[in-house]
């Protein structure tokens, strides 16, 4: 696996830099905002830790390709390029919100982007992908879609049923799992028969993916742009990257104040395998004179997600009209 | 205008070559829609007219079966998958409820879902517990979703035409039992518009309330009625929503007496709605109480004698109107 940063520009390596701290950044604040009682939504589920899998995945795909995620897709928008703005507004009920203030923060999306949504039904939207896939091949053309899911989201019946039918059909689809090896509050090895769930990929058939390092976002990059090329000329693919929830399962996850166990496990990811570390310790071994650039991306980031918070909170409240809209396409 | 007598199955069949024709976006998808010629034949000949690429067999799998036709319709195609059998869709039923009722409200009209659903529906020939349900109510229940249910085969054409080019998710159920029945159907394009209920039969003593094939035991029943000088009035509310009650109102202030008919069970029921809103409505204009003809509160056996038993038919509306006209 290259990991040797002279291979790819500087450029685009201080562009995911800056996506990761964004998305870090993003997420730490609205955690704050969450205790604050500013995002009130009893469902919030932060990306921190996962960054390097969406950033590094999400630059592989072409502007007509196609990103769905689960719930946990407030990094999937920031890596599409949403604006912050329209997404925090979303955080906190606004009527500017991406979704008009009525999806939050699991229900995500952005047309304009690509970018299905979050779908906060456990791998629902796997079955979507499948279907948006199915179109592009109906059509002729050769986007790809990729999608995103947890671990968790590999043992129910949509997983199977879209899976499977994505072979049957040899669809455009990359399923990626970001494995963090616990899906709510249960570990791997107690869900799934095979906890090296890339394997599942033989089952269908399907050209089976590498397992990657989640937390390396030039891995994670190579791996995906790959991927995808072989599912826009031959079918589907899958591939998992191992990675780790910083937040728990949601804001309000207690388990890792209780559980000594999995705090040691969070510190450890957290002070070796941490996807702005790595990616800083990758761009210091191979741009001499890097450190100021890096440190003014931060300052730039931390205005943005400033901006982001007094835009939602001077935004209105949706109407009792918002209410009943789009119910039905009128 | 010439008209020929085609049944159901036929005028549903013609409805979907028809918008196939008119429009390339319309893909046909679902479990032995192609080279068994579909399970009800419906959809026979359709692979050797349109191919593969618009006819597509599926694995059993009602689950994305429904999710894939959601994603695909959201995308921009004009899917129509076929649940072979209403019974099977519990099992696509998060799809439908949780993904094409909701992703347009959701995502704040971001995303359309122009996308029909048909489900073969209704019991008989001792079909039994699990492959015997009507449960179209339970889907009318969520807003973001049409549910049509046509009575006849003329209607069906026309509903399932218009449900094709309509850009909301449409549940289309087709009574198992009308597939063979004829109607007289015009050479000439027709649609039937979403949400516009049609009354079967005029009269002034009973407002009988149906849909699907409880339609047919509604007219049946009125015909038996009328030779004792009781005139009813026939109320098909073509679709459950949205729910087009004005006829019904109306109707019932004529009327003052009404019997809900429906092939489903009662607990929480059709009728249980209509005789809610009909009350709300017009209070003052009844005269007995709302009476409810339903299946009963069973699961449907295998013998045909306790099956039969178990299901409305004409001559318990029969019952339930003399009941109360007096």
């Amino acid at each position: 696996m290259a990991t040797n940063t002279r291979s790819l520009d500087k450029v685009t390596l201080l562009d995911w830099y800056r996506q990761i701290v964004l998305i870090r950044q993003f997420e730490n604040r609205c955690d704050e905002l969450y205790h604050e009682k500013k995002i009130t939504g009893v469902y919030l589920h932060l990306y921190s830790g996962h960054e390097a899998v969406g950033v590094g995945a999400v630059a592989a795909l072409g502007e007509g390709d196609h990103v769905l995620t689960g719930y946990r897709d407030h990094g999937i928008a920031l890596a599409r390029g949403v604006d912050a703005k329209p997404l925090m507004a979303e955080m906190m009920g606004k009527r500017t919100g991406v979704s008009g203030g009525k999806g939050g923060s699991m229900h995500l999306a952005s047309r304009a982007h690509n970018f299905w949504g979050g779908y906060a039904i456990v791998a629902g939207h796997l079955s979507l992908a499948t279907g948006i896939a199915f179109k592009e091949r109906y059509m002729g053309t050769e986007n790809v879609v990729l999608c995103l899911m947890g671990d968790g989201a590999t043992n129910n019946g949509y997983f199977h049923e879209s899976l499977n039918l994505s072979a049957v059909w040899n669809l455009p689809v990359v399923w990626l799992i970001e494995n963090n090896f616990i899906g709510m509050g249960t570990r791997i090895e107690d869900s799934s028969g095979q906890p090296e769930l890339v394997k599942r990929a033989v089952a269908y058939g399907m050209k089976q993916g590498p397992r990657v390092d989640g937390q390396n976002v030039i891995e994670v990059h190579e791996a995906i742009s790959e991927a995808v090329a072989y599912a826009r000329k031959k079918g589907p693919v899958l591939v998992e990257a191992l990675t780790y929830r910083y937040k728990g399962h949601g804001v309000s996850d207690k388990q890792y104040d209780a559980r000594e166990d999995l705090k040691r496990e969070l510190d450890d990811w957290q002070a070796h395998k941490d996807p702005i570390n790595i990616l800083k310790n990758q761009l210091l071994a191979g741009f001499d004179g890097i450190e100021a650039e890096l440190a003014k991306i931060d300052t730039e980031v931390h205005e943005i997600v400033e901006e982001s918070v007094r835009y939602a909170e001077a935004s209105p409240v949706p109407t009792y009209e918002d209410l009943i809209r789009h119910i039905y396409v009128e | 205008m010439t008209e020929k007598n085609v049944p159901m199955r036929e005028a549903l069949r013609a409805a979907l070559i028809e918008e196939m024709e008119r429009d390339e976006t319309v893909f046909v998808m679902g479990e032995e829609v192609g080279s068994w010629q579909g399970t009800h034949r419906v959809t026979r000949g359709l692979l050797e007219m349109f191919g593969e690429r618009r006819v597509k067999d599926t694995p059993i799998s009602e689950l994305v079966i429904a999710g894939a036709a959601v994603g695909a319709a959201m995308a921009g195609l004009r899917p129509v998958a076929e649940i072979m059998t209403i019974n099977f869709a519990f099992l696509s039923i998060d799809a439908i409820i949780n993904h094409a009722a909701k992703v347009h409200y959701m995502f704040n009209g971001q995303f359309k879902v122009p996308l029909v659903i048909r489900a073969a529906s209704g019991w008989g020939n001792q079909a039994t517990a699990t492959h015997s349900h009507t449960p179209e109510p339970i889907f009318a229940h969520f807003p973001g979703l049409y549910v049509a249910c046509p009575s006849n085969a003329y209607d069906a054409k026309g509903m399932l035409k218009t449900a094709i080019r309509d850009d909301n998710p449409v549940l289309f159920t087709e009574s198992i039992a009308l597939y063979s029945k004829p109607s007289l159907i015009p050479d000439d394009e027709y649609l039937i518009p979403v949400g516009k209920s049609d009354v079967k039969r005029q009269g002034e003593h009973v407002t009988l309330v149906s849909y699907a094939r409880g339609v047919e035991w509604s007219l049946e029943a009125a015909a038996m009625l009328a030779k004792e000088g009781i005139e009813a009035e026939v109320v098909d509310l073509r679709w459950l929503r949205p729910l087009d009650l004005e006829p019904v109102f109306e109707s019932f202030k004529k009327t003052n007496r009404c019997v809900v008919v429906e092939e489903s069970l009662p607990h929480f029921s059709f009728g249980s709605e209509i005789a809610a809103q009909l009350q709300e409505a017009a209070f003052d204009y009844m005269d007995a109480p709302i009476k409810r003809v339903s299946a009963m509160d069973v699961p449907l056996p295998y013998a045909k004698e306790i099956e039969l038993m178990a299901l409305p038919n004409a001559q318990k509306v029969v019952d339930a109107v003399k009941e109360i006209v007096y």
